[in-house]
């Protein structure tokens, strides 16, 4: 079944694209978005929340178009990354709360359920206002997940957690994911994403850059060209040696010391010591140019 | 399809809008009023004082107070962004608005027209037709008044809503409309004493417009301002990320 949808889907500011003809779908499970911050994950997410129009195609959600329809949210829950709530609320008033606007039978009762789930239950009649960011977070998704949505919708939703909540959050997000629910999230943190979700749809520069299984997207991530900068006691010689071997693709000499592009990263990290060693050259430095998450992006979207 | 109120969106606005500590910042103005009233009861020796004061004072903090209460039941939640929380549920749009305006409403009648009532019960006696016109017409007028505010603050950011409600009151109301033949026809405060006046029959209220205009422009404008802050929020977005 596929849950969202998204056909075509452009959205800009003046003479700004922030999305630029995006088409996927999302189904059940734990689908993650990533992308460098500002790349327009926020923005889809926005859209298929129906908290922003598109500018141009349709983003349609449980069958119907998100934008103008809160009907839509009996069986969507969202967890703004906006870190404003009620703080004149305690969590347990504002889950409850969120859970009578939903015309639940039972408001208590939901409300109960979702603060248990999230771990919250003992800090549940402090108020808001006093919690950590942590600790709103945690409240905002209980808050979401009240109704017992179909669809969960979440924007960088570990933000400011510790590790210890960081990996509860990552449980619970993964065991609602397997009860066949559909939780979307964004995240910049690639390691996030990894753990967490199967599917993953990759957003550079406001489009969607790659899209699918996770582990089949993190190969092609390490398997792209990677630039070393190398420092050593004989460059031009070094360069020469570099430049028989099938895993570099290219060598170049500059005034910091020699530009490496590396065809395969996994061989040329193994045979560069040795390399060193059997011409006799000292190695002084060794350290990867572009292992920065933009860089990677943007292989993907070049790819 | 939900009605037209929504009791846990009410109960949410009444305690975001008092728990911004404004209780007191709302009471202030109708304290001073009545204050003003007692004295001048107490010291005045002209009779004209209570309708004169009534009308520019007393209706004065009925629009500054519609103001500050219907520019923050609405605003206060766009500008901090917890509105999200309310719309991320299946409360229809127009349910939301009603509710919060209401809400509105009622703190205004609390804060301003009530207050109005009381000064001028001081001045004239609580049977007076000129106390009963007033308060008549400050109800009135805040029902009014509040639906514009909301308008404003759904349609622009907060800043921008404050100062337009600020220069509609003290500019259009306060210096065009007692200058400008005609402007009266789209002044609140004109709306408010041609109702306070089909009570009270005072001459000194100054009435621009007769009963019937006062009540049909009134009518219009909140129902209008209302809708039209119905669609606002039913377009209601929030920004995105821009590289």
């Amino acid at each position: 079944m596929t849950a969202i949808e998204l056909n075509g889907v452009s959205r800009w500011y003046g003479n700004i694209v922030a999305v630029n003809d995006v088409t996927m779908t999302i189904g059940p499970g734990v689908t993650g978005l990533l992308g460098p911050n500002g790349a327009g994950k926020t923005t889809i997410l926005h859209m298929i929340a129906g908290f922003l129009a598109p500018s141009r195609g349709d983003v349609i959600v449980a069958g119907h178009s998100s934008w103008r329809n809160p009907a839509m949210f009996r069986e969507v829950g969202l967890v703004p990354e906006r870190d404003s709530v009620y703080a004149f609320l305690t969590g347990q008033e504002f889950v409850a709360a969120t859970a009578r606007l939903h015309k639940l039978a039972d408001p208590a009762g939901a409300a109960r359920r979702a603060i248990e789930l999230l771990e919250m239950t003992d800090v549940q009649d402090r108020k808001i206002s006093t919690y950590s960011k942590g600790m709103r977070q945690r409240i905002k998704v209980a808050a979401a997940l009240v109704h017992d949505p179909e669809i969960v919708l979440l924007d960088e939703p570990f933000n400011g957690m510790d590790p210890r909540q960081r990996l509860h959050m990552m449980d619970v997000l993964s065991a609602e994911g397997a009860r066949g629910r559909v939780i979307v999230f964004s995240s910049h943190i690639l390691e996030e994403v990894e753990r967490l979700s199967g599917t993953i749809q990759v957003i550079v520069g406001g489009r969607l850059a790659a899209s699918g299984d996770f582990r089949a997207i993190r190969r092609l991530m390490t398997n792209r060209p990677h630039v070393f900068m190398l420092r050593s006691s004989d460059d031009r010689a070094l360069a020469a040696a570099l430049m028989r071997r099938p895993a570099v693709s290219a060598v170049e000499l500059t005034s910091h010391g020699l530009q490496v592009r590396a065809a395969d990263y996994g061989t040329f990290t193994r045979e560069v010591a040795g390399i060193t060693r059997d011409y006799g050259i000292r190695l002084l430095q060794l350290s990867p140019a572009d292992e920065s998450l933009e860089s990677v992006f943007a292989y993907l979207l070049a790819a | 399809m939900d009605g037209l109120l929504n009791g846990v969106v009410m109960r949410l606005t009444l305690r975001a809008t008092m728990s911004r500590k404004r209780a007191l910042l709302f009471a202030l103005p109708a304290i001073i009023l009545i204050g003003l009233s007692a004295l001048l009861t107490k010291t005045a020796h002209s009779p004209v004082w209570p309708p004169e004061l009534l009308r520019t004072v007393g209706l004065l903090v009925v629009a500054l107070t519609s103001l500050l209460v219907g520019g923050s039941v609405l605003g206060g939640e766009i500008e901090d962004g917890s509105i999200v929380h309310l719309l991320a549920t299946p409360v229809s749009r127009r349910s939301v608005v009603l509710s919060k305006y209401v809400v509105a409403v009622l703190l205004t009648w609390v804060f301003a027209a009530v207050p109005e009532y009381l000064a001028a019960a001081i001045a004239k006696g609580a049977g007076n037709r000129l106390a009963i016109g007033l308060l008549v017409g400050a109800l009135a007028g805040a029902a009014i008044y509040n639906a514009l505010f909301v308008l404003l603050t759904a349609a622009f950011s907060p800043g921008r809503a404050l100062a337009g409600g600020l220069l509609y009151v003290l500019l259009w109301e306060g210096l065009l409309a007692t200058l400008v033949p005609g402007v009266g026809l789209l002044s609140v405060e004109h709306y408010s004493l041609a109702i306070a006046n089909s009570i009270a029959h005072n001459g000194d209220l100054h009435a621009g417009l007769n009963t019937g205009t006062g009540i049909g422009m009134g009518v219009a404008v909140t129902v209008v301002a209302l809708v039209l802050a119905v669609i606002r929020l039913s377009e209601f977005s929030v920004k995105g990320d821009i590289a």
